[in-house]
């Protein structure tokens, strides 16, 4: 293994690692207050009990989100100090801002988790939207410096050193509000299908009715969010036709410039013979999703020198599973919110209900995929036209050792936090204790 | 003042409070190893109960630290993650296993994983304080060697010695000495307060004749860190007055009613330490191995450009203004409101 293989995979392990945490962090506290909100409405222990182990589950992906974030934002030097030294003084501002956003949310999540008693409950309930919101604000601002690396602005390029720094217009690039907008809406969308399919099955293990509860709060958040991302999705892939043409043909598997492109579902790029084969092409949908109009000329990867190819089998194939999860989920949100809305019995269906529990992953495994678009998409750029990512690697010899000390610790982490969840739950169940007649049931 | 001094200031205090408050915390891990057969469980519960609300909180400082490095001090941060990568490494690894292990121990219902966490949290936050005090040590240890030919003398040499190491110890003592001194507030029952108190005092005891021990070593080494705090004036001000605290702090531990004191002034005790080191260092940001044909390199010449410091200082300006009340409330909440058992709140 190179060292630029290496220090690549510890960056995309770690960052993959983060970003379940972290997405957890920006939509769990919501889910928690709104449950907590119907607690004081409505004075059910049910929902006091579930608003706890909520906030349990908010407590250790936070606290994990946490060091792990401290660990990145170390790695970003261990790793890439030839990008940092030109990055940080550019695009440090929104990382600084990150900063503020998560010291607010680490003070509110300590209000929060241990100021049950302690203090009034309105300012009680308040303080765990705080952390929802500055876990928002601390999300967005991080990806607002990664919009940075898609679609670099803000400063001049002068033999090989930024001149002219303006950290506003950096921050503010291009391509900040659309990623950041996608990021937080798919935060929402996963981590609501998430905790839907874990109470989903849950509830068909115990028919307790506070998993009908909570997955109906989770449900309802993760389906707005689904049906809102497509269009937000659909509008960052406008942006990204227009600053990265190449990363957008990669995306596509699109090879050859031609006016009216297709759209193709599935398939595998070969980039030996320059095709993408046994695809599912629909005509003319290429050009008209990436500029708005059926006869526009989408640029193919055929026009850009090969060495300036980001992978793209990796590129193409990410992007399908990211998209295919989208739309599925988008199509189940419909008929879910429907059957909210008309049809609540529908919602205690065993098959439903098995859906839901199928269906928990994907969000998760779509951000995964859409991060694995946004990264190996800009390569071999990590400033996207300005600096290659093998420029940026630290000089220092043996990274493949520290890529695999991160590859055990993380792996140890994420087992211990699976048995963790699990035993919260087995814990929740005894709070609980059996259903009360059924004539209370839903 | 320019506009470096003013990152600086920001820069200076974030580490202050980190090694103030995020040092009482790995303090109270370290405490984990030495609990007494009587109370081990009330001590544990207390430490847990002191740190739990808090803890994340005071991490912060050292992230925002960082981040001022890197936005400010862009060289800096890159040099020193490059030469001193092994025990930045060695620290993040300490930092992840003991944030992980607190949290998992707070909330899992399993005994014996319980007993792992405990054993994990303890010994990492040792790891964790050691690491820190070494990479303090090495940004002052002029050992620092870019044209090095050698491994050892590239990565090993600029923290592996003997002025470093004592650094490392020295500072896992004062980080358990602050939270020993923190935590006899904290107790309710004589007895435990009573342990917690002698403990207080063997950690300033050991604090105080650990801390000449760096000095001694950088004589030997050829290193003139006594010289940079003699010639500096401030910095000798604030060695003088640490000196002139200990007795102090030991005094006010003697009374029950001085605990207040105690912790006041043990807070200016470290204060003291950590400026006064500040002040010597000032305004080198690392210095560099003498034959390494490399002036050392200051923060001035480190600094960012001007148009990034000014946004830099208004965002922190900006955020201390956000941060400052919230944290103040918190700690109002959990550490100014004595509270009867029954508000107290259990996992």
């Amino acid at each position: 293994m190179t060292d630029l293989l290496a220090a690549r995979s510890q960056m995309a392990l770690s960052l993959g690692f983060h970003i379940i945490f972290a997405a957890v962090g920006i939509a769990m506290p919501f889910l928690m207050s709104i449950a907590h909100y119907r607690y004081l409405k409505t004075r059910r222990p049910e929902y006091r009990v579930l608003t706890k182990a909520w906030s349990k589950t908010v407590a250790i992906f936070f606290a994990v989100g946490a060091v792990s974030g401290t660990a990145l934002s170390f790695e970003l030097g261990l790793l890439w100090p030839g990008f940092m030294i030109h990055a940080g003084p550019i695009i440090g501002m929104p990382f600084s801002w990150e900063g503020a956003a998560f010291f607010l949310e680490a003070i509110f999540i300590g209000i929060f988790l241990y100021g049950w008693k302690r203090l009034p409950e309105r300012s009680h309930w308040l303080s765990g939207v705080m952390v929802g919101i500055s876990g928002v604000a601390s999300g967005f601002f991080v990806i607002c410096a990664n919009g940075w690396m898609n679609s670099p602005a803000g400063f001049d390029w002068n033999g090989g050193e930024p001149i002219n720094i303006d950290p506003w217009a950096a921050m503010f690039n291009d391509a900040a509000l659309g990623q950041g907008v996608h990021m937080i809406i798919a935060s929402f969308q996963a981590v609501g299908f998430a905790f839907a399919g874990v109470h989903a099955l849950l509830y068909l293990r115990w028919k307790h009715p506070v998993h009908h509860e909570a997955m109906k709060i989770a449900f309802f958040v993760g389906a707005i969010a689904a049906i809102i991302q497509p269009i937000s999705g659909d509008l960052l892939a406008k942006g990204v036709a227009q600053r990265q043409p190449i990363k957008l043909a990669a995306m596509e598997g699109h090879f050859e410039t031609e006016k009216g492109a297709p759209l193709l579902l599935g398939g595998l790029p070969n980039v030996e013979t320059r095709r993408t084969d046994y695809a599912l092409p629909i005509p003319k949908a290429l050009s008209f999703l990436a500029f708005g109009d059926f006869n526009a000329e989408v640029k193919g990867l055929n026009d850009f020198p090969r060495d300036l190819w980001p992978p793209v089998v990796i590129t193409h194939i990410a992007f399908q599973i990211m998209i295919g999860i989208g739309t599925l989920m988008a199509l189940v949100s419909v008929l879910g919110l429907f059957w909210l809305w008309k049809k609540p019995q529908n919602f205690l269906r065993p098959l439903w209900l098995k859906l839901l529990v199928l269906m928990s992953p994907l969000g998760l495994i779509a951000i995964e995929a859409g991060w694995v678009v946004t990264e190996v998409g800009r390569q071999p750029w990590v400033i996207y036209g300005y600096l290659k990512t093998a420029d940026a690697l630290t000089p220092r010899p043996g990274i493949v050792y520290t890529f695999i000390l991160y590859t055990a610790i993380y792996i140890a982490l994420t087992l211990v936090v699976y048995q963790l969840v699990r035993r919260q739950i087995s814990t929740l169940q005894q709070d609980l204790g059996q259903p009360q007649d059924k004539e209370t049931q839903p | 003042m320019n506009l470096v001094d003013v990152v600086l200031v920001f820069l200076g205090l974030s580490l202050l409070f980190y090694a103030l408050f995020g040092g009482a915390d790995l303090g109270g891990g370290i405490m984990e190893l030495f609990l007494s057969k009587d109370t081990r469980e009330d001590e544990r519960a207390l430490i847990t109960h002191a740190m739990a609300p808090v803890w994340e909180a005071n991490h912060v400082w050292l992230i925002l630290a960082v981040v001022i490095l890197f936005m400010g001090f862009p060289r800096v941060y890159t040099e020193a993650s490059t030469y001193l990568h092994l025990p930045l490494m060695a620290l993040l690894v300490g930092i992840v296993a003991r944030g992980c292990a607190f949290t998992f121990r707070y909330y899992d219902t399993s005994r014996t994983y319980r007993r792992t966490y405990t054993r994990i949290f303890a010994y990492s936050s040792l790891w964790t304080a050691f690491f820190l005090g070494v990479l303090g040590a090495s940004s002052v240890a002029g050992l620092i060697h870019p044209k090095a030919m050698t491994y050892g003398e590239l990565f090993l040499d600029p923290w592996l010695n003997p002025f470093c190491i004592s650094l490392g110890l020295f500072t896992a003592s004062f980080c358990t000495m602050l939270a020993a001194i923190f935590l006899v507030g904290e107790a309710d029952d004589i007895d435990l307060t009573r342990i917690l108190r002698r403990k207080a005092k063997i950690t300033l005891l050991v604090t105080s004749f650990l801390a000449p021990v760096p000095l001694v070593m950088a004589h030997l080494m050829n290193r003139p860190i006594f010289e940079m705090i003699r010639d500096h004036r401030p910095s000798l001000l604030f060695f003088v007055l640490a000196i002139l605290l200990i007795p102090c702090v030991w005094i006010s531990l003697n009374r029950s009613i001085w605990t207040t004191w105690a912790r006041a002034l043990s807070v200016m005790l470290v204060g003291s330490i950590i400026l006064s080191w500040f002040m010597a260092q000032y305004p080198t940001a690392l210095f560099y191995a003498g034959d390494s044909g490399q002036p050392s390199l200051s923060f001035q010449e480190a600094a960012a450009p001007p148009a990034t410091l000014r946004v830099l200082v208004g965002g922190l300006v900006v955020g201390s203004l956000c941060i400052f009340p919230a944290l103040a409330y918190l700690f109002r909440i959990f550490k100014w409101e004595t509270l009867d058992e029954e508000r107290r709140y259990k996992p």
